[in-house]
């Protein structure tokens, strides 16, 4: 688990996540990137403010939690803070099982709560200036989701 | 005396990152955001009932509910934007 203001590159993360260990069958990434488009307008930069300690906290908690929900083998989470330029990779998640179908479940479920949990904050430079980003009512829907089933 | 922090939207419009406040007549969260509402201004209208609002206490999850004690680091935040 890493908050870093640097790029990382996600295909060394995933080699990194998968060396050494023959007992891993699957593996199952989300990556996110900064789209250079948002509500309408064309967004330039990106800045990702976290709270410091809370945000390390706070991840450690969701795949804690998504390890005790499907034994996870490995898994891996980078994400970037500071300035973003479109195309840059925001978050990676990889998720390492034994078999495909824990390894897609974690993997969603890990980003789902992150989106929701962990406190991180965008403000984007658009064609129109800087605002900040608004939460969206279908990332807490996906809560929602995970919420019923536990 | 507890530690305040605030990020994000509500750091800029309210024009401080952190200060120190007086625990007295504060034992939870309730407690303490009605007592920031009545500051006015952009404190009225951030705190106000209708609003989501995000907060921790000691760099865990906490509600209006969650009690307050002597030392804590209590952040006060808006919707969270990751990923």
């Amino acid at each position: 688990m890493r908050v870093q203001s640097e790029p990382f590159d996600p295909n060394r993360e995933v080699d990194l996540l998968r060396a050494d260990d023959p007992s891993i069958g699957a593996i199952v990434t989300f990556i996110g990137l900064m789209r250079d488009s948002n509500e309408g307008a064309r967004v330039d930069r990106l800045f990702l403010e976290h709270y410091p300690g809370m945000t390390e906290k706070a991840l450690r908690q969701i795949v804690d939690e998504a390890d005790r929900r499907w034994e996870l083998q490995h898994c891996r989470v980078v994400h970037r803070v500071g300035e973003l330029l479109p195309s840059d990779p925001i978050v990676l998640v990889a998720v390492a099982g034994r078999h495909r179908k824990e390894a897609f479940m974690a993997c969603e479920f890990i980003i789902d709560y992150l989106k929701t949990k962990a406190p991180f904050w965008k403000r984007e430079t658009t064609s129109d200036g800087e605002r900040w980003v608004g939460a969206r009512e279908s990332d807490d829907k996906a809560i929602r989701h995970w919420q019923s089933e536990s | 005396m507890i530690q305040l922090l605030f990020f994000a939207r509500f750091r800029e419009e309210l024009g401080v990152d952190a200060e120190q406040l007086e625990i007295e007549g504060l034992s939870c969260m309730g407690d303490l955001l009605v007592r920031l509402r009545g500051r006015g201004d952009a404190w009225a209208r951030l705190f106000a009932e209708n609003q989501r609002v995000m907060m921790a206490v000691n760099q865990e999850v906490a509600d209006r509910q969650t009690p307050l004690h002597e030392g804590d680091e209590v952040a006060l935040f808006p919707p969270v934007t990751g990923g």
